[in-house]
């Protein structure tokens, strides 16, 4: 009996190592800066909460992986035409997405956030008093399908490609307040003197997933599985203290 | 035919009223635009380039530094720098300036307008500099003054040799104006990349509108070519 287990454990590493042998390359695509969850520490290394979060993943999948920088704008092109394999840049789970995409379970789920400078006094949920009102959104994001559906036509939309253009857009007083993912607010407008939070955080969407291919189910069900693990073992508790000071987890 | 748009229309997704009239929006911000800063930058252009052909270097010196400067950078760059730059001056937000600069419109007007007069500028020098010599001895053998042998002769005759340069420029302008989109402005490319940016569809969303500028440029080329064919009239064929 002891001779079988034996027997059947040598078989099993025998599998588990050619398995292991076969490291597959994954490339990851980012879309910096998007502090905190990708971005470049002083010395220009790739870090922040998904890049940790993918780094993590990777070894979980005994995957080679490498990260490739990707601009907004192209990101699910550039994964349609096999530029890179996955994406974990913040990508919101939406149905439009999920057509041309597809997304593993969710790993995080952040607020929106209303920001604008001290002076602004007006509650945003009055859309009488926010009537004419100039706000700022990133294009494309969940924050900018919020705003266009529950307030198009009241409020005056103005849609950047990146977040950094829209804060210097709210310091000079182009905007009257922006609507942005709640971390990034913080990192952006809240660090500067002379801006707070204007209301409360809004629950948007399914949360973010990782996006790839629709072929990739296989990919999909591995990546599927390391993160639950991660979600499970404590890793992801780690790596989501490191960078924030509140739950995001999905 | 038209069973089959109908058909058509009501089947995708993208091409709605809705995502229709926010391309016309676009267009109609693009003309409005690019009309506007190519009229303002013509207007410009034609005093700068008689200066720039005068001897005096005080005079034409300025008007040639004013030109290498916005040929010689991107008209992006520009756009930035009269956008963000403009914004960031201290106490700009409290003086009526603002008023003007506040808006992307103004922003875009200005650098746009500064670049084609720039461009127009050296354009019609270079035609008024080629005006044979004989025209303005013929000129000045009528005892025509410097202003009437201007206006008579050199910018006529500038004005047919300028025009095929013209038209380039003219269109170059309207394909540059799809950066206006980066500063936030709402002209075809910016409701194209809204567009896109809603449905993930790249090739539906950037087609139509690079149709939408070749039908822009379509009617460009066939007014120029009617323009060209009033102005260079003497050089037909007498049974063209």
């Amino acid at each position: 009996m002891k001779k079988m287990i034996f027997a059947a454990s040598c078989a099993l590493a025998l599998i588990a190592g050619g398995a292991q042998a076969q490291e597959r390359d994954l490339r990851i695509a980012f879309d910096v800066p998007y502090e905190p969850f990708e971005y470049k520490d002083e010395n220009g290394e790739l870090t922040g909460f998904e890049v940790e979060l993918a780094e993590a993943m990777c070894e979980e999948m005994n995957a080679n992986c490498e990260f490739v920088i990707q601009a907004w704008d192209g990101m699910i092109p550039g994964l349609l035409a096999r530029k890179f394999d996955l994406i974990m840049s913040s990508m919101s789970i939406t149905p439009e997405r999920a057509e041309r995409v597809l997304f593993s379970e969710p790993y995080y789920n952040t607020p929106g956030g209303w920001f604008g400078p001290e002076s602004f006094n007006t509650d945003v949920t009055d859309m009488d008093a926010m009537e004419g009102k100039t706000v700022g959104v990133q294009r494309g994001t969940t924050m900018d399908t919020y705003v266009t559906e529950n307030m198009g036509g009241i409020v005056n939309i103005k849609r950047y490609t990146t977040a950094d253009d829209m804060v210097l857009d709210l310091e000079g007083q182009r905007l009257d307040v922006v609507f942005v993912d709640y971390p990034v607010g913080e990192q952006t407008v809240l660090t500067k003197e002379g801006f707070k939070e204007v209301g409360e955080p809004v629950k948007l969407g399914q949360g973010v997933g990782v996006a790839m291919r629709q072929r990739d189910t296989e990919l999909a069900e591995e990546v599927n599985a390391a993160l639950r693990t991660l979600k499970e073992d404590g890793t992801y508790d780690t790596i989501m203290q490191k960078y924030f000071a509140y739950d995001i987890k999905m | 035919m038209p069973d089959f748009i109908a058909e058509w229309l009501n089947q995708n997704e993208i091409f709605t009223a809705m995502t229709l009239m926010e391309y016309w929006d676009g267009m109609v911000t693009t003309v409005h635009l690019v009309f506007l800063s190519l009229v303002i930058g013509l207007l410009v252009a034609v005093p700068l380039a008689i200066l720039r052909t005068v001897r005096n270097p005080f005079v034409s010196g300025p008007v040639w530094l004013y030109t290498y400067l916005f040929r010689g950078t991107p008209l992006l760059i520009q756009l930035y720098i009269i956008y963000y730059g403009l914004a960031q001056i201290e106490g700009i937000q409290e003086t009526f300036w603002w008023e003007i600069f506040r808006e992307p419109f103004y922003p875009a007007l200005l650098a746009f307008t500064l670049n084609t007069a720039a461009y127009t500028t050296e354009i019609i020098r270079g035609a008024i500099v080629s005006t044979p010599h004989g025209e303005i001895e013929a000129a000045q053998a009528y005892g025509m003054n410097w202003f009437m042998r201007m206006r008579r002769i050199v910018l006529p005759s500038a004005a047919r040799r300028g025009v095929q340069a013209y038209s380039n420029e003219v269109i170059f302008m309207l394909h540059a104006s799809a950066i206006a989109s980066v500063v936030t402005i709402v002209d075809l490319t910016g409701a194209a990349r809204n567009i896109y940016s809603r449905f993930y569809a790249p090739f539906d969303a950037f087609i139509f509108v690079a149709l939408c500028y070749m039908a822009l440029t379509f009617i460009l080329v066939f007014a120029f070519r009617k323009l060209e064919n009033h102005l260079l009239k003497h050089q037909r064929p007498v049974n063209g």
